[in-house]
């Protein structure tokens, strides 16, 4: 017996044993017809796809990949951000020097450069997205919802990445969020350098006061301290990704209740 | 070479570079059909063609080349945090570009009275297994591969550890928020960092509801929608990738505008003599004293900015944008105008200060309200 004989005997043995079909409910060499549109419905992950497309919706020159993409990116954000919770502690005392062991100490401590290059990727790719979507005209009718829903992800998005970049602890990170929470204490009547806040009194008792405004509710503090590096941490961590979850589930619901990828009819 | 370097510097400043965008905005990008003539007539559309792309790409990069090596713009250019704007600017321009070319071609198809090239395509149905899967894997793949290397060749920047009793110089906010950054020249807080954000968010969204061109929908194509394109591309392109890249690489020390081959000078002077609206109205042109009644003293820029959002869209609603109102109707034509105007103050603010040195059209420092 020859040696690719054999090699297809023990195939198709393996094919058949009790474990390999219990994993692989469509088997394990696809080539019928019938078998391609199983493995699309039997796979939880690719039964977000419809099992049949027109040829314009797969190809790269109409998709540029880029909605895909930035889902991609989110999971190598999760992951590589998992692995760095291991080693972070997010308080004044601890949280630089966590951050340089991580460069310094950790065995292959690639994981920060990969999370933060991620980070900055994803939001061009959603960016890109969204570009796309707007050049193909997808935002119209019936698609008015989802692009809404993805206005809303886009922001998350860089929110997430807002979040973020204060957990480093260095002279960048609080500075870069000083900026952004000033642009917070000057918010219409709930930021006590805002218009109209004064005008929130009883006589000379303000309600709207440094200690008591939207920059105070972000920030935990009147300043990037201790306070805001906890705060940022949860929402970077678990409130926002929950978020972000919760209207990507949504966002890919809806393409596929929406008739699927736009194309012209 | 450094006459070169000073020609540059000059013209990146935003009052030349804004200009000759805006200006150049309306024939490249054009909203209407009168502007499309011009358009075809000056043969622009030849951008959106082969040789159009090789010529805008060997331009950006003999630019980079050319600045590398310079000292002053390698600094900026290399900074680990500033590398995936460099990527951005290009990857805009190339998805532009991209996006544009197959919009021609369709147009071109259209024209000859086929449909266009998507919808060529989409007469045939294939398998999500393999045909859709592989594309994905081959994606995911190079991505990952990608960010392997960039990880592996640039680290992480990592400043001294956080000091809250010395701000750096400038201090500025992540990249994709120097948009923002870069408003708060010409704008209050409360307008740039709360009030655009908003309403750029809310403007967003409303695109579909606006938009009520049911053409153009799940295909590439310039001519049949060219004034959403028109507007959403000056949205982008000027009003946020523009001010991104001027936020990030042109602005240095004390937010001053540094030339992209200016050495960042701290001590850098720039005379201020910018005055409120109300001191010139009553101190400059009538020689008078400012009065003490808030409401009196304010009332020249309450007027205008009253007019400007109140007065102006009847006005356009008759003449400019006749036509854009019997499309809309008086609901999706109001939200429409608001938008647009909100956003357009931006310019205007912008050549206001530059021109007149006009600080703030309405100034009420006591309530924090100044527009």
């Amino acid at each position: 017996m020859s040696d690719s004989n054999k090699k297809k005997e023990m195939w198709e043995k393996i094919q058949k044993n009790q474990i390999f079909r219990a994993i692989f409910r469509t088997g394990g060499s696809i080539t019928t017809h019938k078998q391609r549109v199983l493995v699309t419905l039997n796979n939880v992950f690719l039964h977000l796809h419809p099992v049949r497309l027109p040829k314009h919706a797969v190809k790269v020159k109409y998709t540029w990949c880029m909605g895909g993409l930035s889902f991609f990116i989110f999971l190598v954000l999760t992951v590589t951000g998992i692995l760095l919770m291991f080693y972070y502690r997010p308080t004044v005392e601890y949280a630089y020097g966590d951050i340089v062991d991580l460069s310094e100490q950790v065995p292959l401590g690639l994981m920060r450069e990969i999370h933060r290059w991620s980070a900055h990727l994803m939001v061009i790719t959603v960016w890109l997205h969204m570009f796309r979507v707007f050049m193909t005209g997808s935002y119209k009718p019936p698609r008015e919802f989802n692009w809404a829903i993805g206005v809303i992800l886009l922001v998350l998005t860089m929110l997430m990445s807002f979040t973020g970049y204060l957990l480093p602890w260095d002279q960048l990170a609080i500075w870069a969020i000083t900026v952004g929470a000033n642009m917070a204490k000057a918010t219409p009547f709930i930021g006590s350098a805002g218009p109209g806040s004064s005008l929130l009194a009883i006589g000379d008792v303000n309600f709207v006061h440094s200690a008591s405004d939207a920059g105070f509710a972000m920030l935990g503090g009147r300043f990037v301290g201790e306070g805001a590096l906890l705060r940022f941490y949860v929402l970077h961590c678990i409130g926002l990704p929950f978020v972000i979850m919760l209207f990507m589930i949504v966002h890919f619901w809806r393409v596929r209740k929406d008739g699927g990828i736009s194309g012209p009819t | 070479m450094e006459q070169i370097k000073d020609f540059i510097n000059i013209i990146s400043a935003p009052q030349i570079s804004f200009t000759a965008i805006i200006l150049l905005f309306f024939f490249i990008f054009p909203p209407n059909d009168l502007f499309y003539k011009i358009h075809r007539g000056l043969r622009i559309h030849k951008l959106w063609t082969k040789g159009g792309g090789i010529t805008i790409f060997s331009f950006l990069t003999i630019f980079f080349i050319f600045g590398i090596t310079d000292q002053n713009f390698r600094m900026i250019v290399t900074k680990p945090d500033n590398v995936p704007i460099v990527a951005l600017l290009y990857l805009v321009v190339f998805f532009l570009w991209f996006s544009l070319k197959q919009a021609y071609d369709n147009d071109k198809r259209i024209d000859e009275g086929k449909g266009p090239n998507e919808a060529e395509d989409a007469k045939q149905k294939v398998l999500v297994w393999p045909d859709l899967v592989y594309i994905e894997l081959i994606a995911m793949v190079s991505v990952a591969a990608l960010l392997l290397v960039w990880a592996v060749a640039l680290g992480a920047p990592l400043e001294e550890p956080a000091n809250p009793t010395v701000s750096p110089n400038p201090s500025k906010a992540p990249w994709y928020f120097l948009g923002l950054q870069e408003m708060l020249v010409y704008f209050d807080p409360w307008i740039a960092g709360v009030l655009f954000p908003t309403v750029i968010m809310l403007g967003f969204i409303s695109i579909p509801f606006l938009d009520n061109n049911r053409k153009g929908s799940g295909y590439f194509t310039f001519k049949e929608r060219k004034m959403a394109i028109s507007i959403f591309l000056f949205f982008w392109l000027v009003l946020w990738i523009f001010l991104i890249t001027t936020g990030t690489f042109l602005r240095g020390p004390n937010w001053n505008f540094f030339g992209p081959f200016e050495y960042w000078d701290k001590h850098k002077l720039v005379a201020l003599t910018n005055v409120n609206l109300s001191e010139l109205f009553y101190m400059v042109w009538q020689n008078k004293q400012l009065p003490s009644n808030i409401l009196l003293r304010e009332m020249p820029g309450f007027l205008l900015v009253g007019a400007y959002l109140g007065l102006l869209p009847l006005i356009l609603a008759k003449t400019l944008f006749k036509k854009v109102y019997e499309r809309l109707g008086p609901i999706r034509y109001s939200v429409f105008i608001i938008f647009l105007l909100i956003a357009i103050s931006l310019p205007i603010k912008m050549y206001l200060r530059w021109g007149f040195n006009i600080k703030y059209l309405v100034s009420i420092p006591e309530f924090f309200f100044n527009i």
